[in-house]
Formats: C-alpha cells, structure tokens, sequence
C-alpha cells in the first residue's frame, strides 16, 4: 500500500520542471569540490563558476519561459507552476548574480575562506525559487528554513568582526522565533482542517488547494483565524513588516554588504511571492481578517519604516528600515490584490523596480565600504560626486528611484501600487502612503546631498577617517551601469512589462 | 499631424532630452556645448512652426498635431499622447522661448561642471515642453516632476546663499505638493469609472456624465491644495521666494518663467472642464486667499525685500494671486486672462531673473542697498531692467497688461470687492518695482558699490545676455501690441468648453 502510494507520488515526479533549481544544488555542490581539486592559485576563478551557472540558469529560463508545464501542479502537488512563479525565479536569479557580483567586489577586502559564500548563495537561490512556486505548507517551510539557515551563516559570515556575528545571533534568535511562529501557525491550521467533526475537513490539510476549500467551507472558524495570523505573523517577520521589524537595523548594519543586500531584496520578494499567494487564494474566505491585519500592518510599517530612517546616519541602517518602509508600499499592493485584478502585477512591477534600485545603491555602498564593512557613515559619502562621478550618479539614480522620483521604475511602481489601492478602496492607507513617500524625501534626498553638494570638511580629517575608495572594475562598472539605466528606461517606457502587468 | 514629416511636439521634447542623455554618457564638452545651442533651438523652432500653423492645422477636439505612442500601458489607459490646443499651444510657445533663452544664458555663462550644468538644464527644457504637449494626464504629471528634478540639483549645487537649506526645502515642499495633487488626479481617474487619463476621452465622459458632487468637491480640493503648493498660493508659499532666492539664474528663469505655470494649467486644462462643480464649490475661498495672501499680504512682504532676487521670488508669488483670481472666476474671459498673465509673466520673470544676476555681476552684491547710479555705467542693461519691470507692473504696449486687465474685468462680475482689493495690488508691484529700479540704478552711488566699481568697473551687456533678454523682451512687446496672436485660439478653445460645463453646474448627476 505505501509502495504503491511512493510509486504513484513518484510518477508525479516531473523532475524536468525544476531544471533551474537542480542546476543551481549542483553547481552548490560542484563548487565545494572545485575547491579540493582545483590547485590553490586558480581558487580565485571558481566564483566566476558560480556567476556562469547563474547567468546560464537565467538564459535557460528566460528561453523556456512559456514551458508547457504553466498551470501544472507536480510533485504531488507540492510545486505548482505559474507566470508569476516563472517571474519570481528570473527575479531571484537576477539577485543572485548581482550578489555575487558585489561579493567579488566586497570579499576581496576580508581575509577570508570565498567559496562557501558562493555556495550558499546559490543553495539559496535555490530555496527561494522553489518557495515561490510552493503550493503545499511542507515544502514551503523546508525552502524557508533552507533560505533562514543559509541566511544564518552568511549574515555572520565576517566571524572576525564582532558586529557581524552579533548580527548573525540576533538573525539566528529572531529568525527562530519566526520560523516557530509560522510552524505553530501552519500546525493549528493543519489540526482544525483535519478535525472530522467540521465540514469539508480533508487529510491533506498542508496542501494549499485543500486548505482553502475547508477554510471556504469554515469562513468564522476560531482557530483557524488564530492559524492564520500566525502564519501571517511568520512572514511578516521575512519581509520586515512592522511590528516583526525590530531585527533589521542591526542585522542590516552587521551583515557583509553583499548580504545585506541579499537579505533586503530577495529575501523581502520570497516573503511576498509566499504572502500574494496565501493571502489572496489560500486565506482567500478569510479576507474579513486577512485584510484588516495587513492594512493594519502596511500603515503602521510605512510610518515605523519612514520615521525611523529619518534620524540615522548609517546608510547600512538607513537602508534598512528604508527598506521597512517599501515593504508597507508593497503591502499596500497585497491588500488591493484580493480584489483588483492588475495590483498583483503592480506588486511584481514594484519588486523589480526595487531590485533595480537596491541593488545600484548597494553596488555603490560595497565600493565606498572599507575593511570594517559595518562602518558606513553618510560622512564617508562626501565629495563622492567630484572624485567619482560614475558611482555618484548611479547613487543618485537608484535613491531617486527608491524614492519614487519620476522619470525613474520606482515610481512607476508606486503609481501601480497606488492606482490599485485607489481602487481597492483604501483611501485611508493611500494618504499614510502619499505622507510617506514625502517623508522619505528627507533622508533619501540628505544621502544625495552627502554625496553632491559640497560642505566644508576640515582638510585633514576628511580622509583619516573614511576608509578608502575601491576603484570600480569593469564587469561591476557594466552591472550598475546597466541597473542605472534600466531604472531610468523602465520609468519612461514599461512595453511588454507593462503589457505583461496590465494584462491581468 | 503637421505637414512635417515628423512629429514636431515630439521632437521638441526628445531632442533635449537625447543630448542630456549623450553628455550624461559622457559627450566631451566642446561637444556638449555646441550641440546644447542647437538642442535648445530645435523645440523654440517647432514651436513657432506649430504656432504659425495651428490656425490652419487640422483638429479633433480642439486639439491639433495629434499623435499616440504606446509605452505598454495602454492597458491601463496611459499612453504618450501628444497634441496642442488653443490653451496649451501659447504655453508651449512660452516654454520654449524661456527655454531658449535661458539655454543661450547657460550655454555662455561659463559656469563652474558646465557640463552637467546644461544637461540638467536640458533635462529641464524637454520636460516643459512634455508638460505642455501632453494630453495625457499621466503624462502632464510626469513631464513636470521630470523637469521638477533638476531645479533641486542645481539649486543644491550651483545655488548661492544657503543652497542646501533652500534645496532641501524646495524639494520637500514641492514634493508635498506634487504628492497631493497624484492622489488628486489618480481619484479623477479611478472615479471617472472609464480608468483613462487620456484628456480627450475623460472630457467626453464627464461632460455627459459629471461625477457626484461630494466627489467633485473633494478631488477639486485635493487638486487645489496640491497644485496650490506648487504654484505657492498663500500660505503654502514660502518654498518659492528662498529657492529662486538661492537658485542659478536658468533654472530660477525656467522655474518662476514657466515650471510653475504647470499647477494653472492643470487647473484650467483638467480641473476646469472635468471638475467644474468642484471648482466651482472652492473659488470664494480661492480668491480670498489669492487677494487677501497673494495679492496683499506678499505684496506688502515684496516691498520690504532688500535683496533682488528675493523682491523678485516675492514678485512672482504675489502675480500668481492674480492668476489665482482668474481662475476663481470660472468665465472665459478670466481664464482666458490667466493664460495670457501666463504668458506674460513668464517671460517678464525670466528676464528679470536673467537681469538680475547681469546686476549682480556689475555689482557683486544682490542687496539693493549697496547698489546706486549702475545706469550711468550700464545704460543698456538699465533700458532692459525698467522695461522688464515695467512689463511686470502691466504698463499697456507689454503683455502682462492684457492679462491683468481681463482678469480685473472679469473679477468684477465675480466679486466688486475683491476686485478693488486687487487693483490696489497693482499700486503695490508699481511700489516696488520702480523703488527697486531707482535703487539700483539711479541717484548717487552708494560708498559700497563706488568701491566694486572703482576694482572692476561694470561693462554695459554683453551679447551673450543681451540676446536671451531680446528675445524674451520682444516676445513681451509683440503680445502686448497683438494679443490676438495668442487669442484667437484660445478664445475658440475656452468658449464651446465652457458651454456644457456650465450647463453641467446647474444639473449636478446625484
């Protein structure tokens, strides 16, 4: 009877549909043994492996983009196939070779074992393009965890600097408190939908499709509700939603940039690929809860988030809760997305507007870091314009995008996220929002000032403290430059992205 | 279309913004220069051409030159739709003449990143005349934040005294405003139930199908406050006298000349026509505010200035009052008295903004105190200052008498009183701007100035300032003997658009 069960799940098993994630663990893999056998002075090259693999993976998957296995669920119903899951892979692609292109940039600073970096990197990677695509509570905590304990070693992967392991045991404690939330959340849900007594009750309560007919069949059950925001709980805590935001400053400030930049993109879009597709389908009967939560939580992340960031003076920080504060613009989108069909696309839109954005803003971060990666102050960023006009203005261009300046991707995005909010009717939320983004203003605006204009500096003491400049190389040099641009050319023209968007 | 074989609006926004693009990938300066002279007369060009030829131009709904470009959101009802009718077409005139002139001023000032000073000054020209030529309402927003950008910059990096405090103000100020009026428009567009911001179609909607009245009453208000910020409406003013206080004199020109217009023109352009119970509910507030802070309160502030560029920022906020009351009165004849005051203000501020600092480089100071007796030295630039602020104070023969004239008469109808307050308004700018103009260049030298003058003496214009001020004090001339010019189209837009609109007034749908 098992056996027979374990065959028919096996020829479920349709291993061709996740080519791209079993190319990355191999490649994971591959470069822990190109390690061993590669002699020592060609070491330096095996990260190029990695980012090989990686732009390989993305090709593969850009080429095969409409692969006929859209609209399937496989593995038993653990992985279901869609456009936006094909979106979120290509996504978190495109964030692992931009980080692994700061890291070549960042580690050369640090004394150093590099290899693992890479491969965890791209286990990841790996995580999140299967949690992207998860339709069943099993598998979407076994890719979380394998994101969070990758996220564990890497955040305090500096173990000489003091700052980087504290951040690492911080991420470690708060993680885990998460990952017991969201557990906790997943078992009530799986023990009331089991409970042979309530209506619609299934023995398969993990999976997705089956949880959402027996909450459609329960819709003012009390535990479930419980569940619910439990589970809502544990994912607010990945992208950083206020209350469950506390960790990010000093994780943010104590993580190696690269890191950081991991952390704030691609873990923040996994947390919300995960929370479009368990708010709006899976929790879908429960929208009298659902969606006050979140508004709650978007008003209060967007204000926390702003506010907070208003007074630092560590861009690692600033960034931080800056990024605190896009994650309650792109909640806003969430709580539209129930009912207004484009505000998921708005959401992917905003996602990758922000990647663009981020990831120029931290390729320009690596670059001004010295040898203590947590020590970046405003301070260090002055006279940035004259003695490097190149970063200055990919600085500019990805802060004024954060920002949602127009002609730049980030506004669009926020318009997209606006428009459907507008329509979803959260008039209320749209004013904190609008509030927001004119606060945010400030400090965005005070970085670029920091850089451009000039302030009278003591002559001596501008150079003894900030740590020293590293020159840009030409594939780094390329990358930002081209983050720059498609920043600039996404504000102006959106073509098939934006057909894409308002398709649905 | 035009005759042309291109798209003229087009072209006059695409060709400063692709050589902004190519000195920002790095166009040697040589280059840059020379190319700028051309990126800057191409749209002063084709406006013109679109001047000469709009009469004659075929229309669909006022609007001629039409064109539409996909940006892969027509989804969403934006697209790039391009066109000119009778109260855009002056004002895309005004942007490229001001343009053009302060592009000339630019291109020879010899400013410190000369550079980078033009292409943010390019990106500001073709945002101005994108803002002009949309008929997306999208768009029109867009443009304008696009041209909004670089004034910060330049006021942060190429501003005088504190830049950084003026920069940073301005930018939040205006970014508050610009905020407001998003949520404004985006309600109209949601609301408006068609989901288009396409100008033409929403007008077709609304005309036979109005919004509530509630509704109209709230986003007229949230257009009001938003743009009111941006166009400082008493009290939400104080952004604008300490940035063009601080700002370069091109970008302070293209600001106070034609950027600022954009907040009128939305009003006249979309609130007008879509909103006009709205509007309608707000205008006895507006025109207190506009004569009581604008007109009066700023005037009086005005003639306290001692620094000229101050008195000037202080200037153009108190001739917004006036545009603010010409809007408050709904008519044709008021509005179309604003769009001319546009257009005359426009190029009467840019070419005191542009004269101003040709004083400050005779004088070394913006301080009116220290200064005395420059016209026995410069008679020229002496000629061209009294004549500018001559021009400002509506003296008949310049353009901005017109203006202010068919506002006045228009008001009259609207409110006696207020109207009175107004004029008196007029007596005010006369104060100061003659007291400013025998201060600084008439009766005796004062102790501070003998001693400039007597290190470098003053030289009388240049050519180089001497050309931007002609063509801004001609266009100033040629309005003023022949409003018509400008009229005519405005006239045919304004009168049919306001026929249904007001019949809509009187039969709101519950």
């Amino acid at each position: 009877m098992t056996l027979e069960l374990a065959r028919l799940a096996a020829a479920d098993n349709t291993w061709g549909t996740i080519i791209p994630e079993l190319m990355l663990g191999c490649l994971a893999l591959a470069l822990l043994g190109l390690e061993i056998v590669f002699p020592k002075k060609l070491h330096a090259h095996i990260p190029d492996f990695a980012l090989a693999g990686l732009v390989g993976a993305l090709v593969g998957l850009l080429i095969n983009f409409e692969s006929a296995s859209l609209g399937l669920t496989t593995f038993n119903g653990l992985l279901r196939h869609s456009h936006a899951g094909q979106v979120m892979r290509g996504f978190f692609l495109l964030a692992a070779i931009l980080v692994c292109l700061l890291a070549r940039v960042s580690l050369a600073k640090q004394k150093m074992p590099r290899i693992e970096f890479y491969h965890l990197v791209l286990v990841i990677t790996a995580a999140m393009m299967l949690l992207a695509q998860s339709n069943h509570f099993v598998l979407l905590f076994v890719a979380l965890e394998t994101v969070t304990i990758g996220f564990y070693i890497l955040v305090s992967y500096h173990r000489t600097s003091a700052a980087s392991l504290e951040a690492g045991l911080k991420y470690l404690v708060m993680g885990a408190l998460s990952s017991g939330l969201l557990l906790f959340g997943i078992v009530l849900l799986y023990g009331v939908a089991g409970n042979p007594a309530l209506p619609g009750h299934t023995p398969d309560a993990m999976h997705f499709g089956a949880l959402a007919a027996f909450l459609t069949a329960n819709p003012h059950q009390f535990l479930a509700s419980v569940g619910i925001v439990l589970v809502l709980a544990g994912v607010a805590f990945k992208i950083g939603a206020f209350p469950f935001q506390i960790w990010i400053p000093d994780v943010y400030q104590g993580a190696p940039t690269p890191v950081t930049a991991f952390l704030a993109v691609g873990s923040k879009a996994a947390g919300f690929a995960v929370l479009l597709t368990l708010a709006n389908t899976v929790f879908a009967a429960y929208a009298w809860l659902v969606t006050p939560v979140l508004t709650l939580m978007a008003a209060a992340t967007i204000v926390f988030g702003n506010l907070a960031a208003l007074t630092q003076h560590n861009v690692k920080r600033l960034i931080g809760l800056s990024g605190v504060s896009h994650a309650g613009f792109l909640l806003l989108g969430v709580v539209a997305a129930r009912t207004i069909a484009m505000a998921q696309g708005a959401v992917y839109f905003y996602l990758f507007a922000y990647l663009l954005a981020s990831f120029a803003v931290f390729g320009v971060m690596t670059h001004l870091a010295g040898a203590d990666d947590s020590d970046q102050e405003l301070d260090h960023y002055a006279g940035l314009a004259k003695e490097n006009p190149f970063l200055a203005t990919v600085l500019a261009v990805g802060l004024g995008s954060l920002a949602g300046i127009p002609p730049l991707a980030g506004f669009m995005g926020k318009l997209f996220v606006f428009i459907a909010a507008f329509q979803a009717g959260a008039r209320w939320l749209l004013v904190i929002a609008a509030a927001g983004v004119v606060i945010s203003i400030y400090y965005y605006f005070g970085w670029i000032k920091a850089a451009f204009f000039e302030t009278w500096t003591p002559p001596a003491d501008a150079a003894s403290t900030r740590p020293a400049r590293t020159p840009v190389n030409a594939v780094t040099g390329i990358a930002l430059g081209a983050l720059a641009f498609a920043s600039i050319v996404l504000g102006f023209y959106q073509g098939p992205l934006g057909q894409w968007l308002t398709m649905k | 279309m035009s005759h042309l074989p291109f798209d003229l609006l087009l072209l006059s926004i695409a060709a400063p913004l692709a050589l902004a693009l190519a000195i920002g990938l790095g166009l040697p300066k040589r280059w840059s220069v020379r190319l700028g002279y051309v990126a800057f007369a191409i749209p002063a060009l084709m406006a013109l051409h679109a001047w000469w030829y709009f009469a004659a131009a075929p229309k669909d709904h006022g609007y001629a030159f039409l064109t539409r470009y996909s940006t892969g959101l027509d989804g969403l009802g934006i697209s790039l739709h391009l066109g000119l009718n009778g109260i855009s077409l002056p004002l895309f005139v005004l942007a490229a003449l001001v343009g053009f002139a302060a592009g000339l001023y630019a291109l020879q000032s010899g400013a410190e990143r000369l550079k980078i000073y033009v292409m943010l000054l390019l990106i500001m020209q073709g945002g101005l005349m994108g803002v002009f030529a949309s008929v997306d309402v999208f768009f029109l927003y867009f443009f304008h934040e696009l041209a909004l950008i670089p004034t910060f910059i330049m006021v942060g990096i190429w501003g005088g005294r504190d830049r950084t405090y003026a920069a940073m103000k301005l930018t939040i100020y205006l970014t508050l405003g610009a905020m407001i009026s998003l949520l404004g428009l985006i309600a109209l567009y949601a609301k408006s139930g068609h989901h288009t911001f396409d100008l033409i179609a929403l007008r077709d909607f609304l005309t036979h199908d109005p919004l509530r009245e509630t509704l109209q009453h709230n986003i007229a208000g949230l257009l009001l406050v938003g743009l009111g910020v941006l166009v400082s409406l008493w009290p939400l003013h104080t952004w604008a006298p300490l940035g063009y206080g601080a700002a370069p004199s091109s970008a302070a020109m293209l600001h106070a000349g034609v950027l600022k217009k954009f907040g009128l023109y939305t009003l006249i352009q979309v609130a007008l026509p879509l909103l006009p119970v709205g509007l309608a509910h707000w205008s006895t507030w507006l025109a207190w505010l506009a004569v009581i802070g604008n007109v009066l309160v700023v005037g009086l502030i005005t003639i306290a200035q001692r620094d000229l560029k101050q008195m000037l920022g202080y200037s153009s906020v108190m001739h917004m009052g006036y545009a603010f009351l010409g809007i408050a009165t709904m008519s044709v004849l008021g509005v179309g008295g604003v769009v001319l005051l546009m257009v005359a203000h426009g190029l009467s501020i840019a070419l005191l903004f542009l004269l101003a600092t040709s004083v400050y480089h005779r004088t070394h100071t913006f301080a009116m105190d220290e200064m005395g007796g420059l016209a026995q030295k410069t008679p020229v630039l002496a000629a061209f200052f009294v004549a500018g602020t001559l021009a400002s104070i509506g003296l008949p023969g310049f353009a901005n008498f017109w203006g202010e004239l068919t506002i006045f008469i228009a008001l009259w109808k609207f409110s006696p009183l207020i109207t009175a307050l107004a004029v008196a308004g007029v007596i005010i700018s006369a104060i100061y701007g003659l007291r400013s103009a025998a201060r600084i260049f008439f009766g005796p030298a004062t102790e501070q100035f003998a001693k400039v003058a007597a290190q470098n003496p003053p030289a009388d214009l240049r050519w180089s300032e001497k050309l931007p001020a002609l063509v801004l004090l001609a266009a100033l001339f040629f309005v003023g003997f022949w409003p018509k010019s400008i009229t005519t189209a405005l006239n045919a837009e304004l009168a049919p658009a306001k026929a249904p609109a007001a019949a809509s007034t009187s039969t709101p749908q519950p």
